[in-house]
């Protein structure tokens, strides 16, 4: 090794290192072999109930989605994939692009996609407003765009958006925190939060959900860890919040994929004082409700199956229809899906959505 | 110079570098001190709990124990010269590898093996291309980081593999004389490292293959064929943690273990670990890994932020790096300059 190399090699050894360590949390793309799920098959029959399913005019779909190797992001991908190969729509011709692992990437594959032509095109930005600049010219260019969960901030760079309700989510967690500590006659519950990535606007989105429902309520969170929708960073941040709160009766933890260490973390302490709510609806989660088998009582959903919804509507745009079921000869500019709260109640129900 | 004088000139150089290393440990252990006496301040109604201060140590500890193994091995690689970015992605494909289905079937054992043989399996890869292929260990292990996480992915599938073992999800909830399990894996980590380092010649040739690598091989130590056993020493180090990660999370996947290279390299830098190589001590280290799991604990105990935490983090890496480089002896000429 020579002189100049090691010194090279050490002045960029924490700004490199720190950026391509970020950057393979969304690192390494590959394909899945995708199959149909109970979710799409429900999706088409409820479609054919409102008469969209007659088949229409031909129609290439667009997609992008950024590279994933969290649960969510990657059922979505799987989801929309599962969706073309499935064929439900004899119509439908889906070319996806693989996206990388960051907003300059996604664009790049993007220019490539809309020099293809397709008639609609679905995407998943990596950020929103990186990626609002590609929204406007697509739709420029006469090509209809269907955002995929992160609103671009400008109401000319898609035709539709379609969201998940990060706020929502919060208001659901807490709405169930509250009824639950209501019922069991707990004055002043000591509420713990185990949030997602913190640098990300959706985590500040829910927890403020969170806080703002419960304060209504008179509550408030006595301590909050950010972990990374990753399982190891939830059974870290959550073995911490433990050692703070030496008595916990509600913990709202923002994803069930993370949830797994957070659970793993609470039989470690030896610690089921408390009633667990999880979010986004991961089968696993959905599984232990309905066992009943853990401090996991219930989860508010953040439904990866809004992948299959977006195709859905990209498909009749394309097709210049509008939803069945309304009066609206076009399909509407905004959809947001209402975080549901799944318990041992309902759990059988949402089995089937769980990614 | 004759031959008795290089020698008791070489002797009086290790003597020094010696309480050199003891002072900036009981300087770590201050830092460690002062950062109890902060949660003991800031949360006196805790502290007054002696149970739950003995369960906060446990706690530290335990939050310590994954990094802490990694941190060992990577210590290692430092001594001798070189860097290892991909401790942290070798940790996520041998956790990634040991739980898939195939793995699991042949039970615990099956397991570990697998996890273990992956992550000494990789650091050899990464040994070979660096000795043999002559590729900078910046390049060669940061090139592998990339490789190994997308390897996770695919065998993954991007999803969470939860681990249906009892044992191995057992090792995170052991405890043996109140003492997690995972704590004595670190110590047991930690002291065969001592003596890998300081009682055999594997342990010296480290040291001089790291100061002097030209020098090293003058006197006969077969360079090439040490640094790759160096990171193959790192990477079965992944392999460990890896096992003792996947217990505490019951579940493995490709993102986890995010970042681990840094905090292991902080941990060793801020431990003494010259970043040049040819010197470091496995207890600096240990105590850099328990100081960062303590500034975590202090953070979350106080309910605050984790941008704030980070912040402190990197403070803390500036404020030993700063040292290690004025050194005591500046700061004496320094002092002697003011009172002047």
């Amino acid at each position: 090794m020579t002189q100049s190399s090691r010194d090279l090699s050490r002045r960029r050894l924490l700004l490199g290192g720190a950026a391509l360590g970020a950057g393979t949390l969304l690192t390494a793309c590959t394909s899945n072999e995708a199959e149909p799920n109970d979710a799409q098959i429900k999706t088409g029959g409820s479609e054919a109930a409102g008469g969209n399913a007659a088949p229409g005019t031909e129609v290439v779909i667009g997609f992008s989605a950024p590279a994933a190797d969290h649960g969510w992001l990657g059922a979505i991908i799987t989801n929309a994939n599962a969706k073309a190969q499935a064929q439900a729509y004899p119509d439908v011709e889906l070319k996806a692009v693989e996206s990388g692992s960051d907003a300059a990437t996604q664009r790049a594959a993007l220019a490539t996609l809309l020099g293809q032509k397709p008639n609609v095109i679905v995407l998943l930005p990596h950020d929103g407003k990186e990626l609002n600049a590609f929204g406007l010219e697509a739709m420029a260019a006469g090509i209809p765009v269907v955002n995929l969960d992160r609103a671009f901030p400008s109401a000319r760079a898609y035709r539709t958006q379609i969201l998940g309700d990060n706020y929502g989510m919060g208001v659901a967690a807490a709405d169930y925190v509250i009824a639950q500590m209501k019922a069991k006659g707990v004055a002043a519950p000591i509420i713990g939060e185990i949030a997602g990535m913190d640098e990300l606007e959706l985590t500040q989105t829910r927890s403020k959900g969170f806080t703002d429902t419960l304060a209504a309520a008179g509550f408030e969170v006595a301590n909050r860890r950010a972990a990374r929708f990753t399982v190891d960073s939830g059974q870290q941040e959550a073995s911490q919040l433990l050692q703070a709160l030496p008595r916990m009766d509600a913990l709202w933890n923002h994803d069930d994929d993370q949830g797994v260490g957070v659970l793993a973390a609470l039989s470690q302490a030896g610690r089921k004082e408390m009633i667990m709510v999880g979010g986004a609806g991961s089968k696993k989660a959905i599984e232990s409700i309905q066992a009943d088998d853990s401090p996991l009582k219930a989860t508010v959903t953040y439904s990866p199956s809004m992948a299959s919804s977006a195709i859905s509507l990209a498909r009749l745009i394309g097709q210049g229809r509008g939803l069945g079921d309304l009066v609206e000869l076009q399909v509407p500019k905004e959809i947001v899906l209402a975080s549901e709260t799944v318990t041992k109640d309902n759990a059988s129900a949402y089995l089937k959505l769980g990614f | 110079m004759t031959a008795t004088a290089v020698k008791s000139d070489v002797r009086r150089r290790w003597a020094g570098e010696n309480s050199e290393n003891t002072t900036r440990n009981l300087v770590l252990l201050g830092v460690l001190a002062a950062l109890i006496a902060i949660g003991a301040i800031t949360r006196p109604q805790l502290y007054s709990d002696s149970t739950w201060v003995w369960n906060n140590v446990l706690s530290i500890l335990q939050l310590a124990s994954v990094i802490g193994v990694v941190t060992v091995g990577m210590t290692f690689v430092i001594i001798g010269g070189g860097i290892d970015l991909s401790v942290g992605a070798i940790v996520a494909l041998a956790g990634v590898w040991a739980t898939t289905v195939a793995t699991q079937s042949f039970g615990a054992g099956g397991m570990i093996f697998t996890a273990v043989a992956v992550g000494l399996g990789v650091g050899l890869v990464n040994g070979l291309l660096i000795a043999y292929g002559k590729l900078v260990p910046f390049i060669a292990t940061l090139a592998m980081l990339v490789a190994a996480r997308g390897l996770a992915a695919q065998i993954s599938g991007k999803q969470t593999q939860i681990s249906e073992s009892a044992v191995i999800n057992g090792i995170a909830s052991t405890k043996i004389l109140g003492i997690p399990l995972l704590v004595y894996i670190l110590a047991v980590v930690a002291a065969a490292g001592w003596v890998l380092l300081n009682r055999t010649t594997f342990g010296r040739r480290t040291v001089a293959v790291g100061g002097n690598a030209e020098a090293a091989r003058l006197a006969g130590i077969d360079i090439k064929r040490h640094t790759m056993l160096l990171y193959g020493l790192s990477g079965l180090c992944c392999g460990l943690a890896a096992i003792m990660l996947t217990s505490q999370a019951t579940s493995a996947q490709a993102a986890m273990a995010n970042l681990y290279e840094l905090d292991a390299i902080a941990a060793a830098i801020i431990g003494g670990t010259l970043l040049s190589g040819g010197r470091g001590t496995i207890v600096g280290s240990l105590l850099g890994v328990i100081i960062f799991a303590t500034i975590t604990n202090l953070f979350a105990i106080n309910g605050l932020s984790t941008e704030a935490q980070n912040m402190v983090k990197g403070g803390i890496i500036i404020a030993a790096v700063l040292v290690q480089q004025f050194r005591f002896d500046a700061v004496t000429r320094l002092l002697g300059r003011i009172r002047n």
